[in-house]
């Protein structure tokens, strides 16, 4: 099994659609993939989209670069502490750096994200606290962080669930009156789930402020996307009624135009936007995966070769901006974020039993109240208060 | 300061791991998140990334051993500060003790649990015991509130006692029992419980060594290891004493073992074998073989006996397609192959494998050489990817690279013929009605009966011989 040259995840039908949309296998018309930069870093002009990054400034594209690298690291740490038995899982996310960092840089403060359990970097763009960001990894608490303090949500690990939630959302900001969007992530096995299709329905029937961001990283745990789907992603869309994109995932500024078209379309009460952003997992799907039982080496050198990182990097050396001094930063940031994630995660107090009373409801209740009493003699009963959240924990 | 890495949880919900290889020795030094060891889970081949900056002072584990979740295998040396984890902290700093206050040899300190940890758990069951794996039930940590019986110590006595003799199995019972939170029915998991009842064994009977007295695969094997010991051994006495097990080596059945083992019995069961066996004069073959090196068009590529060999067999199962089928028990069916995914029988580090050719009915010599050449490359390296392993047709086992002359090849399970290839040997042999020393080579063919009959499986090896006795005779055949 292998993925194309453009990552499409249709039919090979689809294959050279050219500069003018063409029917597709069904009569849906094939999206071309919108690229900004390619594999090898060179800046390729489009005429609609350049106009959507025409502000990026040379200062800016290195702190996109540095944001990138960032979450890499963060996400190599992690992945180290699970090896090392310092958290129980981790989904990494090496490859998609330019997915998140792109979409996740383009968001307002008040815009909400819902997402997967995936997009750690978005979270990073968000502002997360980073022992918050391993909390739930840990096993140390059931939710890493207060939804409204960075307005995203908690990662949803149901797959798909959280485009519902988006789309609700995005209905409540209808109701207010205000032209926050809702954003939601979600890969390319979600689309094949109930939920996200339910979601679609109801953004569209009530043109809800809502942005679909399909990160297509080509594979469902072991499932390829093929196989998902006989068309590309992206062309799903058009049979809810929903405008859609397809851009290269690994492309920052692609994915950045991509998410301030869709972004602009709701701010103006132009309803719901799918972006399909065609990207790869180069990792496993956790860390308790294996991908080379169920995919080609062959396969990830290719994508190898269209890095997200490398190419900005190839766009700044191409423009003089990748220095040394550039390089030590972006470096020692990294390293420094790493540093501090690792010393959060292994600090990190053990939650308590009485713990899991809280965050259940969002005020006190007897009933709730009772039990708590009930459950803390129990505790009491073993005598040392210590003793007793081992015995608990031994369990 | 002493830092002790204890194996975790790699996967979720995983008990052990086998280290396959230490990237460091002893007196290393080593960098915060440096590869240290190379592990095997149930799920995956991981790297472990060094927990801390220092020095490596003690390897705990060999390489392939299987080292329980929550055991020490490395010991680090870090400067006081250094370590990541900072100082007190439960996980990492428990059941350290500095280098010299540890004799050689001896267990480690019991470490306590670590309830911060998930896949921790194990811990308490299993530290501290001998190496052995526990077998009685004591130990486990049954949960304070759910613990009506007390095990006074002259039971748990009787329990460490493991000689497997047949007598204490009735002590067994009760301990087993005691342990049972709720008393219902023992616990365990649904696929431990088949095992049991497939080997009509109660479970009741058999001690959980897993969390909270749960009955484990291993504990329902090593009950039934033990009644067929304690069996074999209640004649003759103390045949079984356990001090002297170095006279034999258990290895636990898994991997590509216990495929390979389940494959054979299902083939060697549902189809039944014949095997045939020609003696063939291959010295033309040998001659091509040799002009074929020295040209142009194959040169950098390996050729090989087994290259020409599996080019007659693709040539004769045009001839004779009943070779390339398969028995659809299911519905009733019998599947010609308009196509050949050729299968190689591979010896590897881990066991045999047979990754196949997908199409080789289509390859031209060349292409047949580099794939033959690049499926052993990757089989040897432990790297042939699932699909390869799947989907074969029929296969090629070449027994003449061991200097083996004939054997009665078992089927891949679901094909209808499998080739074994001998040796080519020099031999004196009947030549233009003279004896001569001619490179002689066996085959040996192997058939589902259900599918091939006699004649056609004949005339399959005939047409196999003739090709590789004058390569020539192609000409008459396609």
């Amino acid at each position: 099994m292998s993925t194309d040259e453009t990552g499409q995840g249709g039919a090979q039908a689809h294959e050279g659609a050219g500069e003018f949309q063409e029917p597709g296998l069904s009569g849906v018309p094939v999206q071309k993939l919108v690229q900004l930069i390619t594999p090898a870093g060179e800046r390729v002009s489009h005429p609609e989209f350049d106009l959507w990054v025409q502000d990026i400034t040379d200062e800016q594209l290195c702190s996109l670069f540095e944001d990138m690298t960032v979450i890499r690291r963060i996400d190599v740490e992690a992945t180290a502490l699970q090896r090392q038995g310092e958290l129980a899982l981790w989904p990494p996310l090496l490859g998609q750096e330019a997915a998140q960092i792109g979409s996740g840089r383009s968001l307002r403060g008040d815009d909400f994200v819902f997402s997967s359990y995936r997009e750690n970097g978005v979270a990073y763009c968000r502002g997360v606290d980073l022992t918050d960001l391993l909390r739930v990894w840990r096993g140390n608490a059931s939710g890493g962080w207060d939804p409204y303090a960075i307005n995203m949500a908690t990662p949803q690990i149901i797959i798909g669930a959280q485009t519902l939630h988006a789309t609700g959302y995005a209905m409540g900001i209808q109701n207010d009156g205000t032209d926050s969007v809702a954003v939601t992530y979600f890969g390319d096995g979600a689309t094949s789930e109930g939920d996200v299709n339910e979601a679609m329905v109801f953004a569209a029937s009530f043109q809800a402020p809502v942005v679909f961001f399909c990160t297509n990283n080509h594979w469902a745990i072991s499932e390829p996307v093929r196989l998902q789907s006989h068309i590309q992603l992206a062309d799903r869309a058009a049979g809810f009624g929903i405008p859609s994109l397809r851009v290269d995932g690994n492309d920052v500024l692609a994915v950045m135009a991509a998410t301030r078209v869709a972004l602009d379309r709701a701010r103006r009460g132009g309803g719901p936007t799918f972006i399909e952003a065609v990207t790869y997992r180069m990792g496993p799907h956790t860390t308790a995966d294996d991908p080379t039982r169920y995919r080609d080496a062959n396969e990830l050198e290719d994508w190898a070769a269209k890095d997200p990182i490398s190419r900005v990097a190839a766009l700044l050396e191409r423009k003089g901006l990748l220095t040394s001094e550039l390089q030590d930063h972006v470096r020692n940031s990294a390293d420094t974020v790493a540093r501090e994630m690792r010393k959060g995660c292994t600090t990190m107090p053990d939650p308590q039993p009485m713990d899991v009373f809280k965050h259940v409801y969002s005020a006190p209740n007897s009933w709730l109240d009772r039990q708590q009493d009930h459950y803390a003699r129990y505790l009491a009963s073993f005598g040392d208060p210590a003793g007793a959240v081992s015995e608990e924990g031994a369990r | 300061m002493i830092k002790e890495f204890r194996l975790p949880d790699l996967g979720e919900g995983l008990t052990e791991s086998e280290i396959l290889s230490w990237k460091v020795a002893v007196g290393d030094t080593v960098s915060l998140n440096q590869v240290i060891a190379e592990v095997e889970t149930a799920k995956a081949v991981v790297e472990l990334p060094s927990p801390f900056a220092g020095v490596i002072r003690e390897l705990h584990e060999q390489p392939g051993t299987v080292v329980e979740v929550g055991k020490p295998i490395v010991s680090f040396e870090v400067a006081d500060d250094a370590g990541t984890a900072p100082a007190g902290h439960g996980a990492l700093s428990r059941g350290v003790t500095p280098a010299g206050q540890r004799a050689a040899g001896e267990e480690p300190a019991a470490p306590k649990r670590e309830p911060n940890l998930v896949g921790y758990g194990a811990v308490v069951e299993s530290s501290g015991r001998p190496a052995r794996r526990p077998r009685n039930l004591p130990q486990v940590a049954v949960p304070a509130n759910e613990a009506p019986v007390r095990i006074t110590p002259a039971e748990t006595r009787a329990a460490d006692a493991t000689a497997p003799v047949v007598e204490p199995v009735e002590t067994k019972v009760i301990e087993a029992r005691a342990g049972v939170p709720s008393g219902d029915r023992p616990r365990s998991t649904p696929p431990v419980r088949k095992l049991a009842r497939d080997h009509g064994v109660d479970l009741a009977l058999v001690p959980g060594t897993g969390p909270a007295g749960l009955i484990t695969r291993e504990d329902v094997q090593e009950f039934l290891r033990q009644g067929s010991a304690a069996q074999a051994a209640a004649p003759a006495g103390q045949a079984h004493a356990g001090g002297e097990g170095e006279r034999e080596t258990r290895t636990p059945i898994k991997g590509v073992r216990k495929h390979t083992a389940a494959a054979m019995v299902s083939s060697a069961f549902t189809a039944p074998h014949v095997t045939e066996f020609l003696t063939v004069d291959v010295t033309p073959t040998m001659e091509l073989l040799a002009k074929l090196r020295g040209s142009r068009a194959f040169a950098g590529l390996k050729l090989t006996p087994l290259t020409l060999a599996a080019k007659a067999v693709l040539i004769a199962l045009r001839r004779n397609p009943s070779l390339n089928s398969r028995w659809d028990e299911v519905s009733q069916e019998i599947v010609t192959f308009n196509y050949v995914n050729l299968g190689i029988a591979a010896a590897t580090p881990r066991g045999l494998t047979v990754p196949n050719i997908k199409d080789a009915h289509s390859l031209t010599l060349e292409q047949l050489a580099e794939a033959l050449a690049l499926l052993a490359d990757t089989a040897r390296s432990g790297k042939t990817p699932p699909a390869d392993l799947s989907g074969g047709t029929v296969s090629i086992t070449n027994i003449g690279v061991f200097g083996i002359d004939a054997g009665t090849p078992i089927l891949n399970p679901g094909e209808a013929a499998i080739l074994a290839l001998g040796a080519v040997r020099s031999m004196p042999w009947e030549y233009r009605g003279e004896v001569a020393l001619r490179q002689v080579m066996t085959l040996s063919l192997s058939f589902d009966h259900r599918l091939v009959d006699g004649e056609q499986g004949s005339r399959f090896l005939a047409d196999v011989g003739a090709i590789l006795a004058e390569p020539g005779m192609v000409l008459t055949m396609v």
